[in-house]
């Protein structure tokens, strides 16, 4: 079906053999690859790409559900909705990289230590990692709420360990209370999206040669300046994967604020769904929508274009 | 050789009174032992919520909300589906959960063929389109599917629901087999039609086998994307067509169930036993490859 | 090296045979990936039941040559034919001619036993288990039956991939480099092995390889191939006793190449003027018979004279002397300033130091004659035998 398509032949990068040569050689027709993308490309494209468009149509409409929309080109409900809602867009790109860069300092020990520490158990960790992360993402959110609640344990330990003290003093939550703190959300987002950042780390530590790091310690480098060097540089591809995973959904989230935050830890997603499915303005919430995607899609970019992994995309 | 040995001995001993104090100190064994300390601390922080899920299985509540540790009881592991809709909402996630797998690991996996071995003009496109609905906030893919269905007067239910999950899943499943037709060694082919198998049999007794661990993991992968979405099911659902996570979400507010903690118990010990397995097997086939 | 050459034992001459039904013809094959050329309209003939290498550096079009043969590539014009039959358009399923590749391609989802039985399986051929087994005892691999080829050494998934083609009892059986991934030691006990195996069975081998002791260890016929062409084809001793070209000389062995000139003819002997100094060269062992030309010597053949040894004589000062135990290498600067190489057998004479002078001589039958504009250096990059190849080489 799609056999000897790959050949390793020498020149063969200075450019396709011609049409009948390529024919004969390997036997299958150039519309091949065309049938094969056609259903998910089509899927994609009518259920991906065209609801899009829908979106960015329907933030240019004015009407309301009951009377219908018209396209009126009403470009004024961008910043109206960005004015009103900034404090929720900014709040969302915070918590967002705040979950990010602790899920990386969580999750990078746990992946080296897989990688490098593990020995045979190994793939005993990875299931460990993997498994929990099968079970209902809400349900698991709910925990926290256990968790976090203010007669819970956790509470109470932080409480008498003086911690509770500390993150009061550094205005981090008010009171005793954990749930309903940006402190509770944070933690949530870091929690559930942790997964995403372990996993490429894994994978990019996991090519890692650990003779490298032995090279390094011959040739005169600590443990720390030889992991600064060598191992760091290395598995960039996997730290600039794992922040991508985890900041965009993170971003979007809303599950995480509902349940353990309180009104004043409101994120982006929460107004958005809350303006489709109950206050039913679509044009507001479709600007939003359009807006929370544009802003995303900016910051990756500049992020990949600085990180110099562009090829990851 | 003898020359050096005296010299060997007394090079360390220089150093030695500078490098004695910290060593055997706790402080000495913390610091060496740093990387996994933090690591045993990820997992407990990564594995708490899940101990807390199967505890509270066994509560036995006082009131509405099953917060705080009562009492020990076997009672909603005795009676599952007590609660109305709990396990109606379980069914239609199984059902949409299987449907979406089937259709989009077949939808994935043949776009993941074209992908990873053709040539053909486009190929940057198809990249982006299939890139971009894993770089997408749930919230925005949910919010322009729901445009797209009022706008068109599409009724939102289980179709559309379906609809919505076998377009996010497809991307994964792209990437996950992509990955492994990529890493297939085209001499395997090559030698398959060198041993008498014409393209048809190539591929079934040589391609498919190869691939087929990639193809299962793609579609385990779907069922849980698809099991647990709430974000974008949510957009996409009707007041009759209530998913598990959407029961869940409804339940959050009003104080959940006991059950749901049964519920989340059982789905913890298959995915452990799942990725268990998965994980088995492909030790043995990581042993069996050839180098 | 002078030695393996010996070995090749009696060989069957290429050219004037007729060709009969099992051989493998190559009729003006071209091959052009976009610009590049890779084989340039070649012609050969490989006997049945031969022992045929094509020899040549990484990129001389060897392995594209034995692809177009299996199958697996098709040449841009030209044709393939085996006996009568016209294969040229098959697909690789098509022919019976199978390969043993480079890294073997052993199944890895399939057991040894299975590997070997897939190609008779296609075929729908009864008595599977016993041709398989059969095949498996003659590579001694029997034990080995039920295991995965990942849990095999270098050698043992050599064998199951040899085991794998040769059960099919092809026409031409395809070798493309199946030494190149074993050490050294491996390397020569597998050459021994496979030439006992080519003999036992009887089939044509075609056997690609940059390792020119390989080939001359195993093949009956060598061809040496450069830039996409056939540069000189033969028995071992045939290429390497008379090279045609200053890339076989260079490539196959070691040689010196001197400038001269021949001044005139005595009997059936070229008179040849080396920088002022006479030599001698039978005429049929020159390319050119007047003019410039190189003259060849290999460096075994030139030896430390003594008084009243004959034939031809160059003086020079020793630069560099090397004893390695069986021989001493010399370099010896002549007055024109190069360096010739010299390999003196060690016949219980002290080596001589560094500076002092040298007379080397050798007998007017050793030395050949090759056209003068051709390149010196040719083919002399890759003379090192037991140089592990460059990754990606030869594909």
């Amino acid at each position: 079906m799609t056999a000897l398509a790959v050949h390793p032949v020498p020149g063969a990068e200075d450019g396709p053999p011609d049409d009948a040569d390529e024919a004969r050689a390997v036997g299958r027709k150039r519309s091949t690859p065309y049938l094969l993308l056609l259903p998910a490309g089509v899927w994609l494209i009518i259920f991906f790409a065209v609801p899009l468009v829908f979106l960015l149509s329907q933030s240019l409409q004015t009407g309301s559900l009951t009377t219908g929309y018209a396209l009126t080109w009403n470009f004024a409900i961008y910043p109206e909705a960005i004015a009103q809602y900034s404090e929720q867009l900014i709040r969302s790109l915070v918590y967002a990289a705040s979950a990010t860069v602790l899920a990386l300092l969580i999750a990078y020990p746990l992946a080296y230590t897989i990688a490098f520490r593990a020995g045979r158990w190994r793939n005993l960790l990875l299931v460990l990692v993997i498994a929990p992360f099968l079970t209902s993402f809400l349900i698991r959110t709910l925990a926290w709420q256990n968790i976090l609640a203010t007669d819970g344990p956790v509470t109470g330990a932080l409480q008498a360990l003086g911690v509770t003290d500390l993150l009061r003093g550094i205005g981090l939550i008010d009171g005793n209370k954990l749930l309903g703190t940006p402190l509770a959300v944070v933690t949530g987002l870091t929690y559930n999206f942790l997964p995403f950042m372990t996993l490429p780390l894994y994978a990019s530590l996991e090519r890692i040669d650990p003779r490298l790091h032995e090279a390094a310690g011959d040739l005169y480098s600590t443990p720390w300046t030889g992991f600064r060097k060598v191992t760091l540089p290395l598995s960039m591809p996997g730290v600039v994967a794992g922040t991508l995973l985890t900041f965009i959904p993170a971003a979007g989230d809303y599950i995480n604020s509902q349940l353990l935050g309180s009104p004043s830890t409101t994120m982006i997603g929460q107004v958005v769904s809350g303006q489709f499915l109950r206050v039913l303005d679509y044009p507001t919430a479709a600007a939003l929508s359009v807006v929370l995607m544009l802003t995303i899609l900016a910051l990756v970019t500049v992020y990949v274009r600085r990180s110099g992994t562009e090829e990851l995309l | 050789m003898t020359a050096t040995v005296p010299r060997a001995t007394t090079v360390p001993a220089a150093k030695a009174p500078a490098a004695r104090p910290p060593r055997r100190g706790p402080l000495r064994w913390l610091r060496e032992h740093l990387v996994p300390i933090a690591a045993a601390l990820a997992f407990c922080y990564m594995l708490l919520p899940n101990v807390v899920v199967v505890l509270f299985s066994f509560n036995n509540p006082t009131g509405r909300y099953n917060y705080t540790w009562q009492e020990f009881s076997l009672d909603a592991w005795k009676d599952p589906c007590g609660p109305a809709g709990l396990c109606d909402s379980l069914g239609l996630s199984l059902r949409v959960g299987v449907v979406a797998t089937l259709l989009a690991t077949a939808l994935g996996t043949l776009a993941a063929f074209a992908m990873a071995r053709h040539r053909y003009r486009g190929r940057s496109t198809t990249n982006v389109l299939v890139f971009l609905p894993m770089a997408t906030p749930e919230v925005v893919m949910g919010s322009s599917l729901l445009t797209l269905f009022v706008n068109l007067r599409v009724p939102l239910g289980a179709t559309t629901i379906l609809i919505a999950h076998i377009m996010f899943c497809i991307s994964f499943v792209i990437v996950t087999v992509k990955a492994r037709v990529a890493g297939l060694d085209p001499r395997l082919e090559q030698a398959a039609m060198d041993l008498y198998a014409n393209e048809r049999q190539t591929f079934t007794k040589v391609t498919l086998p190869l691939v087929a661990p990639g193809i299962l993991a793609a579609a385990l992968l779907s069922f849980a994307l698809s099991f647990d979405d709430y974000i974008i099911t949510n957009f996409t659902a009707s007041a009759s067509s209530v998913t598990f996570p959407m029961y869940v979400w409804g339940t959050a507010s009003r104080g959940t169930p006991v059950q749901i903690n049964v519920v989340g118990t059982v789905m913890f010990l298959l995915a452990l036993s799942a990725v268990g397995i998965g994980q088995l097997v492909s030790m043995r086939n990581r042993k069996r490859a050839t180098r | 090296m002078a030695t393996s050459a010996l070995q090749g034992a009696p060989m069957p001459t290429t050219d004037d045979r007729t060709t009969s039904d099992g051989d493998l013809r190559l009729v003006g094959i071209t091959k052009r990936f976009g610009r590049f050329t890779a084989v340039d309209d070649l012609d050969l003939t490989v006997p049945q039941g031969s022992f045929f290498a094509l020899l040549g550096p990484s990129g001389c079009g060897k392995t594209t040559t034995l692809r177009m043969v299996a199958g697996l590539e098709q040449p841009t014009q030209g044709q393939v034919l085996l006996g009568d039959r016209d294969v040229t358009g098959t697909k690789p399923y098509q022919r019976p001619v199978n390969t043993v590749f480079q890294s073997y391609a052993l199944f890895p989802h399939l057991d040894v036993f299975e590997n070997v039985a897939f190609g008779l399986r296609r075929r729908r051929k009864k008595e599977v288990k016993a041709d398989v087994d059969a095949v498996l005892e003659l590579v001694q691999l029997e034990h080995l039956a039920k295991s995965k080829p990942g849990l095999l050494s270098g050698g043992q998934q050599q064998r199951v991939a040899l085991a794998r083609a040769i059960v099919n009892r092809p026409s031409v059986l395809l070798l493309d480099e199946p030494l190149g991934a074993l050490d050294l030691k491996l390397r020569r006990q597998m050459q021994v092995e496979l030439k006992r195996i080519q003999t036992e069975v009887g089939l044509t081998f075609v056997h690609v390889t940059h390792d020119q002791e390989e080939a001359m260890t195993m093949a009956d016929t060598i061809a040496v191939m450069n830039g996409g062409r056939i540069e000189q084809m033969g028995s071992p001793t045939e290429l390497y006793e008379r090279p045609c070209t200053t890339f076989a000389a260079n490539f196959l062995g070691q040689s010196n190449l001197i400038q001269a000139t021949v001044t005139g003819t005595a009997g059936d002997d070229l008179l040849i003027d080396v920088h002022g100094q006479r030599v001698t060269l039978p005429r049929q062992r020159s390319t050119v018979t007047d003019g410039r030309l190189w003259l060849g010597v290999r460096p075994e053949k030139l030896r430390v004279a003594g008084p009243d040894d004959a034939g031809n004589r160059l003086t020079g000062i020793v630069t560099d002397a090397s004893f390695i135990g069986v021989a001493t290498y010399y370099l010896v600067r002549m007055p024109w300033g190069q360096e010739l190489t010299v390999v003196q057998q060690n016949d219980g004479t002290p080596p001589l130091p560094p500076g002092e002078p040298l007379t080397v001589t050798w007998l007017p039958d050793h030395g050949f004659g090759l056209d003068a504009t051709q390149d010196e250096h040719a083919g002399a990059e890759a003379i090192d035998p037991d140089a592990p190849a460059p990754a990606g080489a030869a594909r």
